[in-house]
């Protein structure tokens, strides 16, 4: 059969070709018949229908899911926004009816003429926003004279309002036009430019739940651009409304107590791993990035050096400074290199290699045991502990309490803070580690680092007995209808290496630090809880060269005050860590906020009694 | 190797038609660009017409050397083409929810579009080394079904349902052309009508809401159901001559969906009217009729199977894109060629028209 297709004279192509062809000609036919149908036939009608053509479509914006605390209270809700936009084919005369425009709602003309110098390019029959949420004043200015102002429009859009502003702000985090850039990402798929999107917080991170489905309208519209008839809807989907962990009221005292301070304060519910607040001062005005910044607000914003943009709570690391002895204390113990009755003698300092290492209390402690340690927070004493331990079983122990990586908080930027070992200062600094380092982690400082929240957990899963649990944000996520589509249960990532009677010395010493005449937090103690903790005092390394004992410039910068804590002693149901930037002693600056917030907490929301609690005197308050 | 007896043989008809229908298709994109805008953007009529020029260096490129050279070429042209199909499955770019382009420098590609030059040409040498006058058993479609249903796949997963779908159409006709022995075809016709219902299930919800309002199209009223009325007001409001260049209601009042790219025809027929909506009809008629007449000169079955394999590219796109914007199918992405905008269209039209001008020009050569 191939010898005769490959013959010149076959003509076994040619005629399916042809077959093909007459196919063709018929689908063309078909074509043609269709377009004389309608541009013939049908023709005089459609030309009709497409002069008096007022058939638009109008989106509708899905309310954003909102946001609940822990108690059902509304922190992010949305109000209605009237967005004021025009028809440029509708507004004739232009000019005219922008001068009228800018008079009757007291809006700059050349500001509606940027808006609409902005949207060169946009068709004339689509709608131009000029100003977006222009005010219940400006709106009932220009529903009042709306027959003089031909192609004007006013939506009404959901916006966001939150509610407690600026409380919350870094968690709740903010919204802000979707850029560029996310605009190619899959996951704004459905999203179009001036969108507004989650960009920080909760906003961001949950902003899949949050966000709702845009429906749509097919209207008619008169000569001028005005809605006469609706004739169908797709309804918007609403988004869905989130209950998050946070109880409010904490969260507002965490605030008040921290204003005028720059720091954070974390509380957990150490049964679960919920966190119940996290306070970040100073903290910013959300709404005021909904209504659109002004360039000067956001400039003192991103330039204040007290970084009111940052969620100092799980973004900003600090050396644990004496805290970090409750993780030093349990390894030790744990590591067989201290046990109950060893003691040391504290002069005051400890003389290594050629260096001399102060204990805060220049007069030194005497005899200290590891209780006594951790109740008077004893340097010398950790210095001994930490350096037969080594830097790097020290490490580990820090990381299995869960310093050294993200918490994995559905937050976003969270830092991981910094645990070192010799190999890591090999690597980063190609310099050997020094033993003397060894006595400087020791005690917390050095090269450490750790968020709030991660000491935070720390004292949560000393407290619960050993139990870690992720922090957790979220409750509970349900649809606008109530149907509950997410509901978070404890997760439980390891369990501290430490056997329960040596945790419970460690709680032994914070329950004295907090209880004992010669604890250092001695000055919070709380009526009728038993409150267990640990203060810190974190050296602040200044940028200055003069940096010393013997400062002769300027003032010395003050250090940073750690408080970690958790009540009640047993089955805890409040653990807190607090650091207050330069408030100098954890025991003056840091405890007395993480009392009075677990004194709220466990006391149910009451207010403060009228004896207020001491202040410790800056004689017991610890050094180092 | 380029013989100056070829150019005497250059396919100076195929070239003229073709430009023709470019230039029409410059005139309306001028206009869909302009609609009714406050301040016209005309950066992609520039673009455009940069790719139009470009085009027309490959359709050159593609006539330069004989046509065998692409049978020799057809197994690597096609897994460079597999190649980057599955390349912008993970490194394209997302545009309104789909990965279809690759990024090459400043220029973005999609791949699919490319796919369709390549199954052509690997269909055409595999059935030019099968074809009889028996037709072909079921056991030789095999390969060619494989051969079609990698590159539908993985275009199928960018997604875009459209080009997927001509790809298909293209090696369907391509086998119709060859020949298919009876019990094969009823066969074949059986296991589709099964199939069908199946397919059903694997089609994502955007793509089962397309075909549901096309049968109603009251289903959606803000997307393909409105479109589909606003597509035909516009083509019928043209009447006779049109409402005239520039002057399109429906084009300017942007009641028309994509009228750059898959509604160009409905502005071209609003302005022009029946006049210019029947000539570029006709214009594609001819171009198609020329495309099959270049197919039966050929001497040589992989020229003409190539040739035939051209041709049904640009017929289907034709029928499928001024079908759907008449309302006589389903609302799918398919350009129309020449006209819409476009650079990965105009180019694979253009590599088209290179190759039916390779395979016209060498038609004496062969004896």
């Amino acid at each position: 059969m191939t010898n005769y297709l490959d013959n010149v004279d076959s003509d076994w192509f040619g005629k399916r070709l042809s077959a093909a062809l007459t196919v063709v000609i018929a689908v063309f036919v078909v074509l043609i018949a269709r377009l004389l149908f309608l541009q013939v036939i049908e023709g005089e009608e459609l030309r009709r229908l497409s002069e008096i053509n007022s058939i638009r479509l109008k989106s509708v914006e899905a309310p954003r899911g909102l946001i609940y605390d822990t108690h059902n209270r509304l922190m992010a809700d949305n109000r209605p926004s009237y967005d004021l936009s025009i028809i440029v084919k509708d507004a004739n005369p232009l000019e005219r009816t922008i001068e009228k425009l800018s008079r009757y709602a007291n809006i700059d003309e050349a500001q509606l003429w940027d808006s609409l110098e902005k949207a060169k390019g946009t068709r004339a029959y689509k709608p131009v926003l000029l100003k977006p949420d222009i005010g219940r004043d400006a709106l009932a200015a220009i529903e009042v004279n709306r027959w003089d102002l031909p192609g004007i429009l006013v939506n009404v859009s959901p916006r966001r309002d939150y509610i407690f502003s600026p409380s919350s702000a870094h968690l709740l985090g903010y919204m802000g036009e979707i850029s560029v850039e996310e605009l190619k990402n899959k996951i704004y798929s459905d999203c179009k430019s001036g969108d507004f999107i989650g960009k920080y917080g909760i906003e961001r991170t949950r902003e899949h739940w949050l966000r709702g489905k845009r429906g749509g309208q097919q209207v008619e519209v008169n000569a001028t651009g005005q809605v006469v008839r609706v004739l169908s809807t797709v309804d918007a989907i609403p988004g869905h409304n989130i209950v998050l962990s946070i109880d409010q009221s904490l969260q507002l005292t965490a605030e008040q107590l921290l204003a005028d301070k720059s720091g954070a304060a974390v509380a957990v519910d150490p049964s679960s791993g919920q966190i119940l607040a996290m306070a970040s001062s100073p903290s910013f005005d959300q709404n005021a990035f909904i209504s659109g910044m002004s360039h000067d607000t956001w400039n003192a914003l991103i330039s204040d050096p007290l970084h009111p943009l940052e969620n100092k709570a799980i973004q900003a690391e600090y050396p644990p400074a004496s805290t970090y002895k409750i993780i030093v204390a349990a390894a030790g113990l744990e590591e067989g290199v201290i046990d109950v009755n060893t003691s040391f003698f504290c002069p005051g300092f400890l003389k290594f290699g050629n260096r001399t290492y102060r204990c805060w209390k220049k007069w030194g402690h005497g005899e200290v045991d590891v209780l006594k340690a951790l109740t008077e927070s004893c340097d010398v004493y950790f210095y001994q502990v930490g350096q037969e331990l080594g830097v790097d079983r020290l490490a580990w122990y820090a990381r299995a309490f869960g310093l050294g990586e993200p918490t994995g908080v559905d937050l976003d930027h969270e830092s991981g803070g910094l645990i070192p070992t010799a190999q890591w200062k090999k690597n980063r600094m190609g310099v050997s580690w020094q033993k003397g380092e060894t006595l400087s982690v020791a005690i917390g400082q050095g090269f450490n680092l750790a968020t709030p929240l991660q000491m935070a957990l720390v004292a949560a899963a000393v407290g619960n007995g050993g139990t870690r649990y992720r922090p957790m944000i979220v409750k509970t996520i349900r649809t606008a209808d109530g149907q509950t589509i997410f509901e978070s249960v404890p997760e439980v990532i390891g369990r501290l290496p430490v056997s329960e009677k040596n945790l419970r010395l460690v709680r032994e010493g914070l329950f004295k630090a907090v209880n004992d005449r010669h604890g250092t937090a001695w000055g919070s103690r709380l009526d009728g809880v038993a409150m267990c903790g640990k203060t810190g005092t974190a050296q602040v390394v200044g940028r200055r060269d003069d940096e010393g004992d013997g400062g002769s410039e300027g003032e010395p910068i003050k250090d940073h005050a750690w408080f970690v804590a958790y009540a009640p002693r047993e089955d805890p149901r409040i653990a807190v860590a607090v650091i207050v930037e330069h408030g100098e002693h954890g025991s003056s600056a840091a405890a007395p906020v993480a009392a009075e917030m677990i004194r709220f907490y466990l006391s149910g929301g009451q207010p403060k009694s009228d004896a207020p609690l001491a202040v410790a005197p800056a004689s017991s308050a610890e050094g180092d | 190797m380029f013989d100056r007896r070829l150019l005497q043989c250059f396919d100076w008809g195929l070239l003229v038609l073709t430009l023709s229908i470019g230039a029409m298709g410059l005139v309306v994109l001028y206009s869909a660009v302009s609609a009714g805008a406050i301040e016209p953007d005309f950066l992609l009529f520039r673009k455009q017409l940069i790719w139009y020029g470009g085009g027309i260096g490959v359709m050159v490129f593609c006539f330069l050397f004989d046509y065998k050279q692409f049978e020799r070429f057809a197994n690597l042209i096609y897994l460079a083409s597999v190649g980057s199909l599955a390349a912008v499955l993970f490194f394209g770019k997302y545009v309104g929810g789909s990965r279809r382009w690759l990024s090459i420098g400043p220029f973005s590609l999609q791949p699919s579009e490319m796919a369709k030059v390549a199954v052509i040409i690997v269909l055409a040498r595999y059935f030019a080394k099968l074809i009889n006058t028996d037709g072909l058993t079921l056991r030789d479609l095999m390969v060619p079904a494989f051969l079609t249903a990698v590159p539908f796949a993985l275009i199928v997963r960018q997604p875009d349902l459209g080009t997927a779908m001509v790809i298909a159409l293209i090696a369907g006709a391509m086998t119709l052309f060859a020949k298919i022995e009876r019990r094969a075809f009823i066969w074949l016709v059986a296991t589709f009508t099964l199939l069908v219902p199946l397919v059903w299930f694997f089609l994502r919800g955007y793509q089962k809401q397309r075909i549901l309002t096309f049968l109603n199209p009251d289903r959606d009223p803000l997307g393909a159901g409105y479109h589909i009325i606003q597509s035909k007001i516009a083509i019928g409001s043209g009447m006779l001559t049109g409402k005239g260049f520039l002057k399109g209601t429906q084009n300017a009042l942007s009641f028309l969906p994509e009228q750059h790219t898959d509604f160009i025809f409905s502005v071209l027929a609003e302005e022009w009217g029946l006049m210019g909506s029947l000539s570029v009809v006709i214009l594609f008629l001819l171009i198609i009729a020329w495309g099959l007449s270049i197919a039966g000169r050929c001497r040589d079955p992989f020229g003409t199977i190539l040739s035939v394999g051209v041709t049904a590219m640009i017929a289907w796109q034709v029928v499928i894109n001024i079908g759907m914007v008449m309302g006589l199918m389903p609302v799918v992405g398919v350009t129309l060629p020449f006209v819409s905008y476009g650079g990965s269209s105009i180019i694979t039209m253009m590599i088209g028209i290179g190759l039916l001008m390779n395979v016209s020009m060498r038609r004496f050569k062969f004896e």
